[in-house]
C-alpha cells in the first residue's frame, strides 16, 4: 500500500499572484517606473482614450505601452502610429486576463528596459477577470462609456472597488441613451468611496488633459 | 475562460507545494470557494479535468469543492445576513454601511498526495 498522506495548505490561490505583484510594484519603485493599468470592456474606446493622455504626457515623459490582447496586434500599431511611442503587443494564449508575471515579462519585452517614465497597460477588454489579479501597477484605472450604461458598476463591483479611477468615456451621445450620470457616479462610489471620477469624450477631446494632468501628478507622486 | 486562468494558477502552487513536500503524485486537492468568488464551479472541474490531464504527477486528481457561504455584516444595527439574498444592504435596517464578512475566498486547503 502506498503512502497516502494528507497535506494541509490553507493559502489564497490569488497569494502567490498578490506576492509577485507586490515585488514588482517594489522593483518598479526604486527605478522610478509608474506602472498604470487599464481595464474596461470591449470597445468602450480605450486605445482611444490612451492615444489622447499620451499624446499630452509624451512630450514630458517616456512611454512604453503594452497592448494586451487574446490574438492580433491592432491596437498595438493604431497606439503605435496614433503617437509615436513603442507599443508592444502582449498576447495572452486565449486567457482573459494578465497576471503578475506576465507583466513582469511584458516590461521585459519593452527594448528601452529600464528607461520608462510611465508604462501603460492595456488589460483585456472584459470587466470580470482582469479585477481578480493584481498586475503590479501603481494604479488601476477603468474607462466605462454611456452605451454601456450606467449599472455596470452594480453588476461588476470588483472591477470597480479595484479601480483607482474612472473615466466615463463617450459622453458626447449621452443624449441618446438612457444614461444617468449621476445615478452611474453614486453607483461607483457605493462599490468605491474614494474613487475619482472624470467625464470624458476621447472622440473630441473633451476632458483628456484633465485626465492627463492627474496621471501626471500621480507620477510625481509615485517618484519621490 | 476565467476558471480555466484560475486552474493554472492553482495548478502552479499545487506544483510547486508537490516539489517542497517530495510528493511522486496528488490524489486530490480540496478547494475552499465563496459565494461570490463569481466562480462556477462546474466550470472549474471540467478546466481542472483537463488541465491536470497535462501534468504527469496529477494525472486523475480528483478536485474537491467546499462552499463557503457569503455573510455580510451591517455596522448600524450589528446583524449578519445572507449577501446572496440581500446584496449589500441590511434587510434589518436598511443601512447600506455593511461589509462582506465572508464569501469571498478562493482558497487551497488540503491535498492529498503519495
Amino acid at each position: 500500500m502506498e503512502n497516502i498522506r494528507i497535506i494541509e495548505v490553507k493559502q489564497s490561490v490569488f497569494a502567490a499572484n498578490d506576492k509577485r505583484a507586490a515585488e514588482l510594484r517594489q522593483s518598479l519603485k526604486e527605478k522610478k517606473i509608474f506602472l498604470l493599468n487599464v481595464m474596461s470592456s470591449p470597445g468602450s474606446g480605450k486605445t482611444t482614450t490612451l492615444t489622447g493622455i499620451i499624446n499630452l504626457l509624451k512630450d514630458e515623459f517616456r512611454i512604453g505601452v503594452m497592448e494586451a490582447d487574446i490574438d492580433s496586434d491592432v491596437d498595438a500599431r493604431t497606439v503605435s502610429a496614433l503617437t509615436g511611442v513603442e507599443a508592444i503587443q502582449l498576447h495572452t494564449g486565449g486567457m482573459c486576463h494578465l497576471d503578475a508575471d506576465m507583466t513582469r515579462q511584458g516590461i521585459e519585452a519593452l527594448s528601452n528596459k529600464d528607461g520608462y517614465d510611465l508604462i501603460i497597460l492595456e488589460n483585456v477588454g472584459n470587466l470580470v477577470c482582469p479585477a481578480e489579479f493584481d498586475t503590479g501597477a501603481v494604479r488601476n484605472m477603468c474607462i466605462l462609456s454611456v452605451p454601456e450604461g450606467d449599472d455596470k458598476p452594480l453588476k461588476y463591483p470588483l472591477m470597480f472597488e479595484v479601480s483607482n479611477f474612472v473615466l466615463i468615456n463617450k459622453i458626447d451621445v449621452l443624449d441618446y441613451f438612457d444614461f444617468d450620470m449621476d445615478k452611474c457616479k453614486e453607483n461607483i462610489r457605493y462599490r468605491n468611496p474614494n474613487v475619482d471620477i472624470f467625464e470624458i469624450c476621447a472622440k473630441n477631446g473633451q476632458g483628456i488633459s484633465e485626465v492627463a494632468d492627474y496621471i501626471r501628478d500621480l507620477i510625481y507622486e509615485w517618484r519621490k | 475562460m476565467h476558471e480555466l486562468g484560475v486552474v493554472f494558477h492553482v495548478i502552479d502552487q499545487i506544483e510547486e507545494l508537490a516539489e517542497e513536500n517530495n510528493v511522486t503524485h496528488v490524489n486530490s486537492v480540496t478547494l475552499q470557494i465563496g459565494t461570490v468568488t463569481g466562480i462556477i464551479p462546474d466550470y472549474l472541474i471540467d478546466c481542472w479535468n483537463w488541465a491536470v490531464s497535462k501534468h504527469d504527477n496529477m494525472t486523475d486528481c480528483r478536485l474537491i469543492i467546499e462552499k463557503i457561504e457569503a455573510i455580510t455584516h451591517c455596522k448600524d444595527c450589528k446583524q449578519n445576513y445572507n449577501t446572496i439574498i440581500y446584496g449589500k444592504k441590511c434587510p434589518y435596517c436598511q443601512s447600506d454601511n455593511t461589509y462582506l464578512l465572508q464569501g469571498n475566498e478562493f482558497m487551497i486547503k488540503e491535498m492529498e498526495v503519495i
